[in-house]
């Protein structure tokens, strides 16, 4: 009896102090709905489709509209933001996933067994490197040799692509963001696509080599292919990370406010790094409104990271269950 | 062999064999490219932190407080440090009952939901924490910018990889040895604490040391929460801000002081170093409990 009673409080004990780790997730949406519902409530769906983030006029009094206290010319929309957000993303992602994945197959094929985990190491450094020091190097090395070469070389020579053409600006902007992003997020492919190769089953790759394949055409018919859901999944998961990133891309992406990019060299912000670098003004604001909106914007920016992720890891938990059974 | 002299005296088909060697050469060339361009980045940034800190590192980095934007880094070493430690005694506990569940209880309905639950909050944005606590605790409860603030944040940054790392640690203790003990009589309790804890610590401490070099490099969630000091902490967990390295990157490096911007490569060697440090640890740590157990 004691034993029955003992047995079932430590499997509580665990999972009421493990249950922490579900609360806090479910504490944070909550909270931020709530938080930010007076602001919810009074942007509608401008937030998303206008263009201009204005406090308002913080020395005059506040005006009543819709039954709140606002500042007046008070205006938030965050338009630019989601563009920023998004299309650093997506460059990042662009470039990470072939280069991460090429990467992996060198790593999985190229190099000996024993010395795998070694040569590993320099890509999966990446990952460990602080956000923040990678916005150092982008600071101190990426953006003077983008902004006084690269750049204008591009716009010189590239210029006939659409939205390379136009002012290569200083160095800060949505391609420089793009490109440190891409290095931030890659290990994660890399690691994930190289450990699917290695332990990818073998009589998949002996059967296209007995049909007389070539090594390359084994890895790029057969087993890549087999990595497919490996793939997307981490992918996503990078654009998770990617969707996230603060500090790195607070330090070089040029924080451009109500602007929308012209072209891949213009200045942008993302949601990530817009909540750091407005969050002093917006507590000037004694409505509390501008505090609240950008409360909204942390709410939209975590809502995208849960589905990405929710999604992403539905999708890896599925592959582990198939792979499971095979091998 | 021929094929490169006079390609219309070359057979169809070693014509077609070339053509396939040359794409099979091309696909590996590219992978080796791919590789070399991430292995050159990352030797890019440890080369431009290591260079430019070495020149920034002195005594005086080690022995005094920042004063404006000289001194050195004292209170902000002490701050990371107290702010790291401070959110891995915050995160272990539940981190690891939340691995130890998942492990040893797996068959619990509540299982699933909480790993799910466990690896989305992997991806929750460290600015989204740092707002969720400076709202709720800097500003609801009127902590003020302080340790306790920064190290919870850091706590929920960190509890994800604890649980994860304790998960699998858990798992890879060999069955019989559960059932050998339960055999003998051990309650659940004793299995887990007396029997597999001890197997799994090393593998735990894996987790551990991870979220430690994640804490060490984190920025945006302590921007809000443990504000900045150019003191050393009072020992005040709440209404006392701290100071911590990665801040000093960060807001010395636009400074135009040449004394600002020694000290924010200072800071990014000393975390950076840190960071290299502990992943090879936990590396090496790793690969010594895979030998053992083999």
């Amino acid at each position: 009896m004691t034993r029955m009673f003992k047995l079932v409080t430590f499997r509580r004990f665990t999972a009421v102090l493990g249950g922490v780790v579900a609360a806090v997730l479910v504490a944070v949406v909550v909270f931020f709905v709530i938080y930010a519902w007076p602001a919810i409530r009074l942007n509608g769906w401008h937030f998303f489709t206008s263009n201009t983030w204005n406090t308002g006029n913080l020395y005059a009094n506040p005006i009543e509209r819709n039954g709140r206290m606002i500042l007046p010319g008070a205006h938030y929309g965050i338009l630019f933001l989601i563009a920023g957000t998004l299309l650093s993303t997506l460059i990042a992602v662009v470039l990470a996933v072939p280069i991460g994945a090429m990467a992996a197959v060198f790593l999985a094929e190229c190099v000996p067994s024993q010395l795998r985990t070694a040569v590993s190491f320099f890509v999966e450094l990446l990952a460990a490197i602080p956000s923040v020091v990678f916005g150092l190097w982008g600071y101190v090395v990426v953006i003077p040799f983008l902004g006084h070469h690269a750049y204008p070389w591009m716009t010189a020579h590239l210029g006939f692509l659409p939205f390379f053409s136009g002012a290569p600006g200083s160095g800060y902007g949505l391609l420089t963001a793009g490109l440190v992003l891409a290095l931030m997020i890659v290990p994660l492919i890399t690691a994930t696509v190289r450990d699917a190769l290695v332990s990818q089953y073998r009589g998949l790759r002996d059967a296209a080599l007995a049909l007389g394949a070539t090594r390359f055409e084994t890895l790029w018919t057969v087993q890549l292919p087999a990595t497919r859901r490996v793939l997307v999944g981490s992918g996503i998961l990078a654009t998770g990370r990617a969707l996230g990133e603060t500090m790195a891309v607070l330090m070089i992406s040029g924080n451009a406010l109500n602007y929308l990019p012209r072209n891949i060299y213009s200045p942008i912000s993302t949601m990530a790094s817009f909540i750091v670098s407005q969050l002093d003004s917006a507590l000037q604001d004694p409505t509390g409104l501008a505090v609240r909106s950008l409360g909204e914007v942390a709410l939209a920016l975590l809502l995208i990271a849960v589905v990405v992720n929710g999604a992403a890891r539905l999708l890896l938990y599925y592959q582990d269950r198939t792979t499971g059974t095979t091998t | 062999m021929a094929a490169a002299s006079a390609s219309t005296l070359v057979p169809p088909r070693q014509r077609r064999r070339l053509r396939r060697r040359l794409t099979d050469g091309l696909g590996w060339a590219v992978s080796t490219v791919a590789f070399l361009l991430l292995g050159a980045a990352t030797v890019s940034i440890f080369w431009a932190i290591a260079a430019r800190g070495a020149h920034a590192l002195d005594l005086a980095i080690f022995t005094q407080v920042t004063q404006g934007t000289g001194g050195g880094l004292l209170n902000a070493i002490e701050g990371t440090l107290l702010l790291a430690a401070g959110g891995l005694l915050l995160a272990i506990p539940p981190g690891v009952a939340a691995g130890i569940f998942l492990a040893e209880f797996g068959a619990s309905r509540f299982a699933p939901v909480l790993r799910f639950m466990s690896d989305v909050l992997v991806g929750l944005p460290s600015i989204v924490v740092g707002y969720f606590v400076y709202i709720a605790a800097v500003v609801d409860l009127g902590w003020g910018f302080s340790a306790l603030a920064g190290a919870i944040a850091l706590a929920i940054i960190s509890l994800p990889y604890i649980t994860r790392t304790s998960e699998m640690a858990f798992r890879q203790v060999p069955a019989e040895m559960r059932d050998a003990a339960r055999a003998l009589g051990a309650t659940d309790s004793h299995v887990i604490l007396r029997i597999c804890l001890p197997i799994a610590a090393s593998n735990v401490l894996t987790g551990v040391l991870l979220a430690l070099a994640i804490s060490v490099g984190e920025t945006a969630p302590l921007l809000y929460t443990a504000g900045w000091s150019n003191y050393m902490w009072n020992g005040h967990l709440t209404h006392e801000p701290v100071g911590y390295l990665t801040y000093a990157i960060w807001a010395f490096i636009t400074e135009p002081f040449q004394s600002a911007h020694a000290l924010a490569y200072a800071a990014a060697l000393l975390v950076s170093a840190f960071v290299l440090v502990i992943s090879i640890a936990s590396r090496m740590l790793m690969a010594a409990s895979r030998r053992h157990s083999r």
